[in-house]
């Protein structure tokens, strides 16, 4: 009947509907899921204590120090990512973004192309720039109707594009000792870097767990027809979230800069697939809806670990590459649950 | 009882796609009011209770709530005047928790600049919970509850509406029962009547029993209009039924002049066919030519039967034999190498691949008779198209088309083009005509005709039991997952409806 095909695209039907659980299978099902969830933090510390066994320098304080320095750069990233992937929607401007950035920071301090020395505003105008950036894709993908994986793959290469024009294609050289500080200079014996990471993840765990804002986000991902019906304005969501990886991006792009002492084009490579695959690895899912900053700080620590547990256990640094993707692949098919779904494209 | 009514609808008229799903349909809920709404598939229950929500908006009648006209944007500014909706395909997110989706989109009212304050949308929810006394924690995620439990948190949902409105308020249940155990049902319909002091509801069910038990008032539909207004105290299941189906059978349009008796040889046979959890004991016998109709209602086994008998659900115990061979069915296209073809109920999701012409949708499950030498011939293909395009009398510019811009008889022309292609002697027809007008609809029957004097055999799950009746030689009724009766429907000697119903309820 006509009628009941129009209505079933406006109420989505949960992919619980199916079956009738007995009180029996909910309890297991429940617990199943508890594990699930504890999954990627179960791998995680496996992981380490694998690695630990093999090589107990691992557990050296200042090899610990070492991972959580390579994982703050991915950590912010990843925090832009989580959000909207939990929309259900993707985001692979990340590099572009990040050099866009990274290129903005470099040539407003004081650096060795141009007599700029912006000091501690140069990195609002590269968060400013990375949120610019994302709002865009948002706004683009939205009003567009356009599909976040091409909207975003293409302001990939603009940012990659816009930071190539600026710089002519060198590199412009970070002189400005505050700046490099950020990498620099420990607090703690960690390098500021690092706290500037701590602080996005609460910052992002404070937005997915306390604000409209974040719950919306979730609903969105869980079934955005129905969020609609219940007068959530998907869009202004969407557009929020986009943006909001936008920035987080231009933090990375800042943190990079410090970290290299440079901002140039090719800053980024690389980060993208560490991105993606820490949020997936951590347990967000793709179809959205489900998992969050924790998750993905989980992940983002379990590809910290793996490649720092590479370098210790002596792989090839050739090798290095193939184990990651190996990773992702396990990790995607091990978080979804492939038999609700009818198709897979 | 000249009440004065809380909802109005006068002379609601609303069309799908060229299909009048409404016509001038007038109906009233009054304060504090059980109104039952009943019909069969495609009366307009659903596109009624999708008005009255804020889904859609009629093409033309007006809404009135307190005698004050009313339109509805949405559904949310539906529940903004307290009318809320318990829809039968349940919608609560199940990746939140219980407590945020009762408020989802209502997050506003327990924040302060953006920030949730957890505790006070708990207990909110948690007050919403204790109307319909289910005791669990807002901080479960939907996904962990029980069927019956969701449809209490979703009327709880709509109960919620008290807190933004001074109005009485107006539940729609859409089909709420449908998914229920008894006991589940006794629960919900205790929490009706218990909350009637607050609000009125509007009940549709196909089972016409509960609509009697629950309801004041029952307002009988049948093709998209109203035909009659009862107190359930003055009626009973029979006549609504006759209500609802009651209509002429005119022996033309089913074409039954041309029905002709079947051959000797059987296409197919089933003894003791089951599906654990859905049928049992199913034995029948479809010969050449035969159109044997399986009526019963939803939850009678007959759906599953259907299924059966393409792949989609292959039987646990018992016999199918196709064409000779003792056979189980484990995939459509075991099925369909069989030489069964299936004619789907949703044909724009399982019959066409809508974004082809209709060259490769009729040669999709035959290709192999337009290959040469591993490549696909074009020109052959095309001709063999073209011919079936002007056999079946396909209303189209070309056959180069895209199946997405045929109507829909049109497009179950092209389905069946599809499997006539591939030499199929048994079709299964799963609701062939749903969503059709009428003039389409006996195209499709004389297509149908035409196909039985070619020998074909057919299996037919209808919409509506006078379809069945109509169209089939012969008729299994089914009740629980069991045949109950098996009438004879040669022309002439058709059965009744009720003498089908009473095998049925």
């Amino acid at each position: 009947m006509e009628v009941k095909q129009t209505t079933a695209k406006i109420i989505p039907e949960p992919a619980a509907v199916q079956g009738r659980p007995t009180p029996r299978r909910m309890l297991s099902r429940k617990s199943l899921e508890r594990i699930k969830s504890l999954a990627p933090l179960i791998a995680l510390l496996a992981l380490s204590l694998l690695i630990g066994a093999r090589n107990p320098r691992f557990f050296d304080f200042f090899n610990l120090v070492r991972i959580a320095n390579s994982a703050a750069i991915p950590l912010v990233l990843a925090m832009g990512a989580t959000f909207v992937i939990l929309l259900g929607s993707v985001d692979l401007s990340v590099e572009g973004v990040l050099a866009f950035g990274a290129v903005v920071v470099a040539i407003l301090v004081h650096n060795d192309m141009n007599q700029n020395s912006f000091g501690w505003f140069a990195p609002l105008f590269s968060i400013a720039a990375g949120a610019a950036i994302g709002f865009l894709n948002g706004l683009v993908h939205v009003k567009a109707r356009i599909p976040s994986f091409m909207v975003t793959l293409g302001s990939w290469f603009v940012g990659i594009g816009l930071a190539t024009l600026i710089l002519g294609g060198t590199n412009a050289r970070v002189l400005d000792p505050q700046i490099r500080a950020l990498a620099l200079t420990r607090f703690l014996n960690f390098p500021l870097a690092v706290w500037v990471s701590v602080a996005i993840l609460v910052i992002a765990w404070l937005i997915e767990r306390f604000t409209v804002f974040g719950r919306h986000v979730f609903a969105i991902g869980g079934g955005e027809d129905l969020a609609a019906l219940s007068g959530i304005h998907i869009e202004r969501v969407k557009i929020l979230v986009f943006t909001l990886a936008g920035a987080f991006y231009g933090i990375g792009g800042v943190l990079a800069a410090a970290q290299l002492g440079q901002g140039n084009a090719t800053i980024g490579d690389g980060r993208l697939f560490s991105t993606i695959t820490a949020v997936v690895v951590g347990g967000t899912s793709l179809s959205g809806g489900s998992g969050g900053v924790l998750n993905t700080l989980v992940g983002v620590l379990i590809i910290a670990v793996i490649g720092n547990g590479m370098v210790l256990l002596g792989i090839s640094p050739d090798l290095q590459q193939a184990v990651q993707g190996v990773i992702i692949i396990i990790a995607v098919a091990a978080s979804i649950d492939r038999q609700r779904m009818k198709f897979v494209k | 009882m000249p009440e004065t009514a809380l909802l109005n609808l006068t002379n609601v008229s609303k069309a799908f796609a060229g299909v009048q799903a409404l016509d001038r349909v007038s109906v009233e809920v009054r304060p504090g009011e059980v109104v039952g709404l009943v019909g069969e598939n495609g009366a307009g229950k659903s596109t009624l209770i999708r008005i009255l929500a804020g889904v859609y908006r009629p093409d033309s009648g007006t809404l009135a709530l307190d005698g004050k006209p009313l339109t509805l944007a949405s559904p949310r500014d539906a529940n903004l005047h307290g009318i809320g909706i318990v829809f039968q395909e349940q919608s609560l997110l199940p990746n939140l928790t219980v407590a945020e989706n009762i408020y989802l989109g209502q997050e506003k009212e327990f924040s302060r600049w953006g920030v949730v304050l957890w505790p006070a949308l708990r207990a909110a929810a948690k007050r919403q919970l204790e109307k319909v006394q289910l005791n669990i924690d807002p901080a479960t995620r939907t996904a962990h509850l029980s069927f019956a439990e969701r449809q209490m948190v979703e009327l709880a949902k709509a109960l919620a509406l008290e807190e933004r409105t001074e109005r009485h308020l107006v539940i729609l249940l859409d089909e709420p029962t449908s998914v229920l155990e008894q006991r589940e049902i006794d629960i919900l319909f205790e929490r009706v009547r218990a909350l009637r002091s607050r609000a009125s509801f509007v009940f549709v069910s196909h089972r016409l029993d509960e609509v009697l038990q629950i309801s004041d008032r029952v307002y009988v539909m049948k093709d998209g209009k109203v035909v009659t207004e009862k107190s359930a105290a003055e009626t009973s299941v029979p006549e609504l039924h006759r209500l609802m189906v009651g209509r002429e059978l005119h022996a033309e349009y089913y074409r039954e002049a041309r029905q002709q008796p079947p051959a000797a040889n059987v296409a197919m046979q089933a003894e003791r066919l089951a599906v654990a959890g859905a049928y049992r004991n199913v034995d029948f016998t479809l010969r050449e030519g035969e159109i044997l109709g399986i009526a019963g209602v939803i939850g009678s086994g007959r759906e599953e039967l259907t299924r059966t008998l393409f792949g989609f659900l292959p039987h646990s115990a018992g016999k199918l034999v196709v064409a000779g061979k003792t056979v189980r069915l484990t995939s459509p296209d075991q099925a369909a190498a069989l030489g069964i073809g299936y004619i789907p109920r949703e044909r724009r999701v399982e019959g066409l691949v809508l974004t082809l012409p209709i060259v490769p949708n009729i040669t999709l499950a035959s290709l192999r008779t337009v290959m040469q030498a591993g490549t696909i011939q074009s020109g052959k293909e095309r001709r063999l198209a073209e011919t079936w395009v002007e056999k079946l009398r396909v209303r189209t510019p070309g056959v180069d088309a895209l199946c997405l811009n045929l109507s829909g008889g049109n497009q179950q022309k092209v389905v069946l083009a599809k499997w006539m292609n591939a030499s199929s002697r048994v079709l299964i027809f799963d609701h062939p005509t749903r969503g059709l007008d009428v003039g389409a609809k006996e195209e499709v029957y004389d297509l149908m005709r035409t196909l039985s004097e070619q020998g074909i055999a057919m299996v037919l799950t209808a919409d509506t039991l006078e379809e069945t009746i109509g169209l089939s030689h012969s008729i299994l009724v089914m009740r629980d997952g069991e045949v109950t009766a098996r009438l004879d429907a040669m022309p002439g000697s058709k059965p009744a409806q009720v003498d089908l119903i009473r095998h049925m309820v």
